[in-house]
């Protein structure tokens, strides 16, 4: 196997016979591609997917209200809901066994941060500690909301990384004083936000604060909660939806809304939503298994095809180099020899030429819903040796066959 | 390949001795191709011996045939039979290479050879690039590569012209009158003439056997 002059007669006629070299590495080359570029796409849409859902757990449920479009039990329609302190209240107690975070919200829209000299525009929002969680805001300089802060109506804000780099240009804000309409706060700690930029225009600081603050009193604008998850994804979901029905239908007759009125009040269950996606990104991925597989079959088949062929058409040169004195198993190891070593060579190759694309393509693509196309190296690497042994043992039955051809029948002229 | 066995040759007793150029000559059908396949190993007699320099051929599986025929058999075939792939050195080189020979020894070997058949210039030709004459006698100079004990030659002058066969019998003669054991199958009277034996085929059967007066081809060419 390893002998230099049977290599040396391998590489003469792979050298001598281009086109077929060629168009055989060919097949193998651009079926391994595909392959590594659908797989490297298949990833690369589930990670969009998973980043897409990554700004806010994705167990959460929020609660909007907005104004009635329908006229119900004699009230007019137009008219507007709002939400108050004890809607929270009554929701926390009634549900609190099924809800993991809780958190009402006061936000004042377009509010300008100011710090020194320096301002910008951020989304004040006024929330409860749990609110940390449900936003997956993660902590990167001193701390966020507490109980404390709720109870004593304490003027202190959590900014984002954003506003870090944006308004204290990069320096810690830990304890400085920022002004939001008027008002002074101090910056108690620093997040970021897996959700990226758009997440990270938003600023915390104590729903009581903020009710004070921007004279809200006893209302909020919206709550936040997130399901408490079981093991089985479906069953939560199942749950969530019922849970969420109960919520909207006790606010509903609260606040005297039609059951049917859209508008007036919004429960939004974002697990709902999360299973879609999910489910349509498994089955984007199984798609792309199944044309890959699909494509590493077709590529089996196509290296079988010239192998058969690249044996009848060298029936001739067999026997001749029988009639020289070749044994059958120094016939059946030179087809097999070059085959592996072709078949390899391009497999490699193809490997490499579609790791390179994701790998200097893959960043540049622009699209929310694929993110990083990366492929597994030794699921690649596995491919390629699962199409050479593939490619080999449909090579060996046509070699063996060949070998096994008396060499005055391949001789005989046509 | 049916059940039904047909019997080519029915009893064919004949010796051959070191230095002999001998033709077998018959028509179609005669049995001369299944005798010459006989010698060359290329298939197997279902009853009597064959003996070769003293020893017995029989009971070949494939690779002990493949063996003797790279060490005792030389063929020249009527179409040359030369890889078209290579050059005429690598063709002369290929049965050195059966016999393990490396690389470096193969090719002075068969450049040697190449000079004897006068094709010392034409070493790095591809087939395709030759014509008849040429050819076979690269296909002569394979044949002697490996240094066997009886070259066979299948109809060598059948695909060329007169003036080509007769330059080739030259060859072939000049190879014999060194020393070397050759059988040729033809159908050709005057290539048959050229030789010092010839042995008359039909159906199977020797019907004739003469030693006779060896033209040389020389006067010919």
């Amino acid at each position: 196997m390893f002998e230099i002059e049977r290599w040396q007669e391998i590489f003469q006629t792979l050298s001598k016979n281009k086109l077929r070299t060629f168009l055989t590495g060919v097949s193998v080359a651009s079926g391994i591609f595909i392959f590594i570029v659908l797989l490297g796409f298949s990833t690369g849409v589930q990670n969009g997917v998973k980043e897409k859902f990554s700004g806010d757990a994705s167990n959460k449920i929020s609660v909007r209200a907005g104004r009635t479009t329908k006229q119900y039990k004699g009230l007019n329609p137009n008219r507007r809901i709002q939400l108050k302190n004890e809607d929270f209240e009554n929701i926390s107690n009634t549900y609190g066994d099924y809800l993991e975070f809780k958190s009402g919200g006061y936000s004042s829209w377009g509010s300008q941060l100011v710090y020194k000299n320096e301002f910008g525009n951020f989304y004040i929002r006024g929330v409860d500690p749990d609110y940390q969680f449900i936003a997956k805001a993660s902590i990167t300089e001193g701390r966020f909301i507490n109980e404390g802060d709720i109870n004593a109506a304490r003027k202190i804000i959590v900014v984002s990384n954003k506003t870090k780099t944006e308004l204290f240009k990069g320096k810690s804000p830990v304890g400085e004083i920022v002004s939001v309409k008027g008002v002074n706060f101090k910056v108690v700690g620093v997040y970021g936000d897996p959700g990226g930029e758009r997440e990270e225009s938003q600023v915390f600081i104590p729903l009581t604060s903020a009710q004070i603050a921007f004279n809200g009193g006893t209302n909020i604008r919206d709550m936040s909660f997130t399901v408490a998850m079981s093991d089985n994804f479906d069953d939560t979901v199942a749950f969530s939806k019922n849970l969420v029905a109960s919520i909207e239908s006790d606010i509903r007759t609260k606040h005297t809304i039609a059951p049917n009125d859209r508008a007036a009040i919004r429960v939004d269950n974002t697990l709902e939503k999360a299973q879609k996606i999910y489910s349509l990104s498994d089955m984007i991925k199984t798609i792309f298994w199944f044309v890959g597989i699909g494509t590493i079959i077709a590529g089996i088949v196509s290296v079988g095809n010239i192998m058969i062929i690249i044996v009848k058409e060298r029936t001739k040169e067999i026997g001749i180099r029988k009639a020289l004195g070749a044994e059958p198993l120094s016939i059946i190891a030179m087809i097999l020899q070059e085959s592996i070593f072709v078949t390899m060579f391009s497999g490699l190759f193809g490997l490499v030429i579609g790791l390179g694309l994701l790998e200097f393509a893959g960043p540049t693509i622009k699209s929310d819903f694929i993110k990083y196309p990366q492929v597994d190296f030794y699921t690649a690497l596995i491919t390629v040796f699962i199409l050479v042994a593939a490619g080999t043992l449909a090579g060996f039955i046509p070699a063996y066959r060949a070998a096994k051809i008396k060499p005055i029948i391949a001789l005989k002229d046509e | 390949m049916g059940s039904n066995a047909l019997h080519v040759l029915k009893g064919i007793n004949f010796h051959v001795k070191e230095g002999e150029l001998v033709s077998i000559m018959g028509s179609s059908g005669s049995g001369k191709s299944t005798l010459l396949n006989i010698l060359g190993m290329l298939d197997e007699a279902n009853k009597g011996q064959y003996i070769l320099d003293g020893v017995p051929i029989k009971n070949l599986n494939e690779k002990i045939a493949a063996q003797y025929r790279n060490k005792f058999l030389g063929f020249i075939f009527q179409s040359f039979n030369l890889i078209n792939y290579k050059s005429a050195l690598d063709n002369v080189a290929l049965p050195l290479y059966y016999q393990g020979l490396k690389r470096k020894e193969r090719m002075e070997k068969a450049e040697h050879y190449l000079e004897k058949v006068g094709l010392a210039q034409w070493s790095h030709h591809l087939p395709s690039e030759m014509s008849g004459g040429q050819k076979q006698r690269v296909a002569i100079a394979r044949a002697l590569a490996s240094n066997p004990k009886v070259l066979l030659a299948d109809e060598p002058t059948g695909a060329l012209d007169s003036k080509t066969s007769y330059e080739v019998m030259d060859l072939i003669q000049g190879i014999n009158d060194e020393g070397k054991t050759i059988l040729i199958v033809t159908h050709e009277d005057d290539i048959a003439r050229m030789t010092k034996r010839i042995v008359n085929l039909k159906d199977g059967v020797i019907v004739d056997d003469n030693k006779v007066e060896q033209i040389r081809a020389k006067q010919n060419v």
